[in-house]
């Protein structure tokens, strides 16, 4: 874990909503993301958190570009994404793929298995024979646990795990090197989100892939990852190693995150006292000044209003980084 | 204690052109006043199937046999007119999405006075002023000024807290929730958990909560019942049930959770292989294919639900109890 894959600098894409009546409407920017920075090393994960609305699937596809972003630096190995023309941006899919939270939906109901798994080998090396696809598909299927006779199947054959390991074996078919996961175990039952959350670990090692895994299970982005960012209405709140942001959370959004995830285990379930925040997340279209989380926060003061808070280090010495002007209090 | 409601034998079947589909097998249990209990199962264990039967709104083409009594009264199979005096009144239940359980085109006013005049036989004013008083009560800002809005004007943790609303309007002595926080963020849900948690304190509400999600059950609930392909295979005090689990699933489902509370392991203990296809249950356990302790019996001989481990709980295993160290099941990951 030493070289730098992945370097984004104040990402940040805006959609353009039309508001008012519609003759009067007009347009206004929806900041989804809001300048976004951080890096990524070669074998790491990062994991994402926020609830609902805060732009981490944004973030994810603006990365890829499957959505434009509007402003900012996204340099990979080197090389500003940005600048690459449509041709040169798909040649260097190759090298980052995703994988999607509706494993069902994310796959061809009219494609079988092989068809699904072999469709990237076949846009990227068009010259490779039937048999060595077939055997490369069958190879990969095999290491995310589906049974190469499957490969005729149909998706709708297969149960949402499954399909998730179809997805899984479509992205690492040419071998990346990052894989953007979209909340890939959010929509799957608990025993088989284990087995998913296993493979993704496990295939990372074999590999040395770099995960950005996008969740807004707490736990499971703990389990995963390496290192955690946490996003609130598109900006970036606090990003720590895994244990730091755990052990010493410094924003008061990422403690109440914490306090918020249920833990099975009646007798600390039922000691703990939780930090309940008030209210819903404000409107993306008209976020708070000043801090955007300061509507919802215990410590927000008239300087929280007025100014944003830039992302600094918290002095540990650790790359802990947050953005908050009360966090020492 | 008195209890609220007792169900034995209970069988839910579906007629699908498939064939049968077993979706509740034999389940009996009961609940106390002011007892909250959770029942913990993964997609298509058969949990809501439970409840929908309790409260006959079961889809046209299922079936319910068995017992449910209300208060020693038996409303299986009561014709609607007769479970209307029953449901929403003092037996409500609450669901995981708010926007499909409150009608789109009715003010929640409307929805809501509409209750207290038809079942409590209020005036409007009066409806009104008691509606209002509960949409406070639920931690709704303002809710005088809302009270007249239409439900997609509000977002989802406030359309889950109008639900609980109208749930609570008749002062039920039992709410089953099935699944309330489940489509909502962690800080939303901590603010509804928290609200059931008032509830059940300040109304001495019976509270069942359906849920996958045992973190939720750890914190609210005083008993557990953990379901598996349409059965019950363990049920008991929920310390006993985190803390000494005695059915081999039960065991799986706690471990194969990752915790925030706990430094990260390198593999998650994973429970292989799939849920059973309910219309073809295997003979004997439905478990059995996943299970890392099964035996021969396991496959000739359904267990039933017994009680080894000792008083106030129960299981349907074979096994007298968990071997202490979990033996290596190596998971095809």
């Amino acid at each position: 874990m030493s070289a730098t894959l992945l370097s984004v600098r104040d990402l940040k894409v805006h959609f353009d909503v039309r508001v008012g009546g519609i003759l009067a409407g007009r347009y206004k920017p929806l900041k989804a993301v809001d300048g976004v920075s951080f890096d990524l090393q070669a074998g790491e994960t990062l994991g994402i958190v926020g609830e609902s609305g805060c732009g981490k699937s944004t973030l994810g596809r603006a990365i890829l570009r499957l959505i434009e972003p509007s402003a900012g630096r996204t340099v990979w190995l080197g090389q500003d994404l940005a600048a690459l023309d449509p041709k040169a941006m798909r040649a260097r899919r190759q090298d980052m793929q995703i994988i999607f939270q509706d494993p069902l939906a994310s796959l061809n109901p009219r494609m079988t298995v092989g068809e699904i798994i072999a469709e990237p080998l076949r846009t990227f090396e068009p010259g490779i024979g039937r048999k060595a696809v077939k055997a490369r598909v069958k190879d990969m299927m095999a290491k995310v646990g589906l049974l190469p006779q499957m490969i005729n199947r149909y998706p709708h054959e297969f149960s949402g795990g499954q399909c998730q390991r179809i997805g899984i074996a479509r992205a690492m078919v040419l071998g990346p090197k990052l894989i953007v996961c979209d909340e890939p175990v959010s929509a799957l039952d608990v025993s088989i989100q284990a087995q998913i959350v296993n493979l993704l670990m496990r295939l990372q090692q074999e590999f040395g892939l770099s995960l950005l895994f996008i969740s807004h299970d707490l736990s499971v982005v703990r389990h995963i990852s390496h290192r955690i960012m946490v996003l609130y209405l598109g900006r970036v709140m606090e990003i720590a190693d895994r244990e730091a942001i755990y052990a010493r959370p410094r924003h008061p959004y990422t403690k109440a995150l914490i306090s918020a995830v249920p833990i099975p285990d009646p007798d600390k379930e039922q000691a703990k006292r939780r930090l309940v925040l008030q209210g819903d997340l404000p409107s993306p279209l008209a976020p708070p000044s000043g801090c955007v989380f300061r509507t919802r926060c215990p410590k927000a003061t008239e300087l929280c209003a007025r100014e944003t808070p830039p992302l600094e280090p918290d002095g540990s010495g650790d790359p802990h980084l947050v953005a908050c002007h009360h966090w020492r209090e | 204690m008195t209890q609220v409601l007792e169900v034995n034998n209970l069988d839910t079947r579906f007629a699908t052109p498939d064939g049968e589909v077993h979706a509740v097998n034999d389940v009996s249990f009961h609940i106390d006043e002011g007892e909250s209990v959770g029942v913990v199962g993964e997609s298509g264990s058969g949990k809501t199937q439970v409840f929908l039967s309790v409260m006959g709104l079961l889809a046209k083409n299922g079936q319910a046999t068995g017992s449910v009594r209300y208060r020693g009264k038996e409303i299986l199979g009561l014709p609607a007119r007769e479970l209307n005096r029953i449901r929403g009144v003092t037996l409500s239940m609450i669901f995981q999405d708010p926007m499909t359980s409150l009608n789109p085109y009715l003010r929640i006013s409307r929805q809501m006075t509409e209750v207290l005049v038809e079942h409590k036989g209020f005036d409007e004013q009066a409806a009104r002023r008691r509606s209002i008083e509960l949409l406070d009560r639920v931690g709704i800002p303002s809710a005088k000024d809302r009270f007249d809005l239409y439900p997609h004007e509000f977002s989802g943790g406030m359309r889950q807290r109008v639900m609980i609303a109208m749930a609570l309007l008749c002062e039920p002595d039992l709410l089953i929730a099935d699944e309330p926080t489940t489509a909502l963020d962690v800080t939303i849900q901590a603010q509804i958990l928290e609200l059931m948690a008032d509830l059940k304190r300040d109304f001495g509400t019976a509270i069942i909560m359906i849920t996958h999600d045992l973190g939720v059950v750890a914190g609210l609930c005083d008993r557990v019942m953990v379901m598996y392909a349409g059965r019950v295979v363990e049920t008991g005090a929920v310390r006993d049930i985190f803390y000494r689990p005695q059915h081999p699933y039960t065991l799986g489902l706690l471990n194969s959770m990752p915790r925030l509370d706990e430094k990260g392991v390198s593999a998650l203990a994973t429970i292989p292989g799939q849920p059973p296809n309910l219309q073809a249950l295997p003979p004997g356990c439905a478990y059995q294919e996943r299970c890392p302790f099964v035996f021969d019996r396991c496959r000739r001989e359904e267990p039933a639900l017994r009680a080894p481990a000792g008083e106030g709980r129960a299981k349907a295993c074979h096994l007298e109890s968990l071997p202490a160290e979990r033996p290596k099941a190596e998971a095809p990951a």
